[in-house]
């Protein structure tokens, strides 16, 4: 088990945009520096990448929610 | 019907300065925060607070329902929107009104004209206010193309009509050029977009802006005189002047009365801004858009007029005529502002929503500080940078850079990044005290290294 945290506060994103599929779905393989996210910060959008490789498990907060840096958003088997 | 009690649905610095304007003329004020402003600055300084929604803005400050409701509950009889969120919305505007409310603003038929591209070139061209010259919608015949760029005037730019964003934009230096690029575009619009409509405008190289405050009424107007906003990074303003500087005054003039021209054409009410394009080679000017709103930059409007446009507009709001006519404004000295951004300019303006640590803010004679900052305050990251604005004022505008240049060496802003070296590179820079400024040379300036320049850059 590995976990995916947010470099910044702001805002979850699980898709690059509203129409696109989500970055990962579970059972997804991961590899270092894949975007499982996006983090909107004062209007910027940050990529979230993987530090390690591993399996999807799937997303630990919901589609926009609100998080703080250091927030667990997902999390790899 | 005076306003008695005002809501205020924004935040950050604005909203500390509607707050402030609506206390000096006696008004209510009930302050709209999210979820994540709570502890923010005008909660704190306003009579009434109320909360609006969760953080995201699109749940609060920008939910026209949950506003409407908020205020209505609230007991308010007055809306001001500040500007951003919902400032141009004219659905917002009508809402209000519908709810037996004032808003703070021209009305929603304005603010729908204005916003349209289309309509608001021709309101105008109607006032007699110069566009920039073109084809005035898409043009299908390559012929009825050449003569209308014969006329216009090379370089023309050819743009496709389903386009945006910049895509798929050529320039024709010359007549050859046009029938050789013309077609292209057409292609390539029909392969992007489905539809191969091209139209033609005028290249202005190496524009300045330069925008005209107004304030009207709903019958008269009157100018504040222009700003000039030309030093730009990605379209977005970082440091105002006002007066423009070198302008001839026959153009300041003749800006400033076609500004007037519109305002009143439109039966405007509140504050307002007509920004132009200006080709300074060519000393021609070129209407662009009419923003309905205040906006960011009026404090320097404020600094050489002496004017308090916030609590003008507020006045004229509540039906009161304009208290003033256009002799009653004079122009005195040189007034520039900057925009504090929590950003770090040297890792590429990345966003540093931070907490507020120790501060000081030099607040003296000809300097002045609007922002939202306390020591303490944790920046919540869901809305923009903007953290507050230093403006200067100086008998010229050399004096007023280098006003500004100490009053950067004085301010005090731990626990953050900000764009200040960015302020303080700028204010060292050559080009931007001769003036060899326009809205396409910050980037270019950025790019080569010039903020990490003690000695300011070469020119």
């Amino acid at each position: 088990m590995a976990d995916i945290q947010s470099p910044v506060p702001g805002t979850f994103y699980h898709r690059p945009s509203p129409e696109d599929a989500v970055f990962k779905s579970e059972g997804d393989s991961v590899a270092v520096g894949d975007t499982i996210g996006l983090v909107e910060v004062m209007k910027s959008f940050i990529e979230v990448q993987a530090e390690e490789a591993g399996t999807f498990a799937g997303y630990a907060v919901e589609n926009e929610a609100a998080v703080s840096a250091g927030d667990v958003l997902a999390t790899l088997k | 019907m005076s306003i008695q009690r005002l809501f205020i649905a924004n935040r950050g610095e604005i909203a500390v300065r509607i707050v402030r304007a609506a206390k000096s003329l006696g008004i209510h004020t009930i302050q709209a925060h999210s979820e994540a402003d709570a502890d923010m600055l005008a909660v704190r300084m306003a009579d009434e607070a109320v909360c609006i929604g969760p953080p995201q803005a699109a749940k609060s400050y920008l939910d026209i329902e949950a506003v409407v409701k908020a205020a209505r509950d609230a007991g308010a009889d007055a809306v001001h929107p500040g500007y951003g969120f919902l400032a141009e919305s004219p659905a917002f505007a009508r809402a209000v009104t519908e709810a037996g409310m004032i808003f703070v603003g021209p009305s929603a038929d304005t603010i729908q004209s204005m916003g349209d591209k289309v309509s608001a070139r021709q309101a105008a061209g109607a006032a007699g206010v110069p566009v920039v010259p073109g084809s005035d919608g898409r043009v299908d015949d390559m012929d009825v193309a050449a003569r209308l760029a014969s006329d216009i005037g090379f370089p023309v730019m050819i743009k496709a009509s389903a386009g945006g964003g910049g895509r798929g934009i050529r320039i024709a230096e010359t007549a050859e050029d046009l029938s050789k690029l013309a077609p292209q575009a057409r292609q390539e619009a029909q392969a992007a977009f489905g539809d191969g409509g091209i139209y033609i405008e005028k290249v202005i190289r190496q524009p300045r802006h330069i925008e005209v405050q107004i304030l009207g009424d709903g019958t008269r107007a009157v100018h504040c005189f222009e700003r000039e906003c030309s030093l730009q990074r990605r379209r977005q303003k970082v440091w105002e002047e006002a007066p423009a500087f070198d302008l001839p005054e026959a153009t300041r003039q003749a800006m400033c009365k076609s500004a007037v021209d519109l305002a009143e054409a439109v039966g405007y009410r509140g504050a307002g801004t007509v920004e132009y394009l200006y080709d300074q080679q060519a000393d021609a000017y070129y209407f662009i858009e009419m923003n309905t709103r205040i906006q960011v930059e009026h404090p320097v409007t404020e600094m050489i007029t002496g004017l308090d446009l916030v609590a003008l507009m507020i006045r004229v709001a509540g039906g009161e005529p304009l208290p003033l006519v256009q002799d009653d404004i004079h122009l005195t000295g040189h007034a520039i502002e900057v925009r504090l951004n929590a950003e770090d300019p040297h890792k590429k303006f990345m966003p540093f929503p931070g907490k507020v640590g120790a501060l000081d803010l030099p607040e003296s004679d000809g300097v002045r500080v609007d922002h939202f900052l306390y020591e303490g305050y944790q920046i919540p990251p869901f809305y923009d940078s903007l953290i507050g604005k230093l403006i200067v004022h100086g008998d010229t505008r050399e004096q007023a850079i280098d006003k500004m240049q100490s009053a950067l060496d004085g301010i005090k802003i731990d626990g953050l990044k900000t764009t200040i070296p960015l302020h303080k590179a700028l204010a060292r820079s050559d080009d931007v005290r001769a003036g060899r400024i326009h809205t396409q040379w910050l980037e270019p300036w950025l790019d080569a290294g010039n903020l990490n320049d003690q000695t300011g850059g070469a020119s």
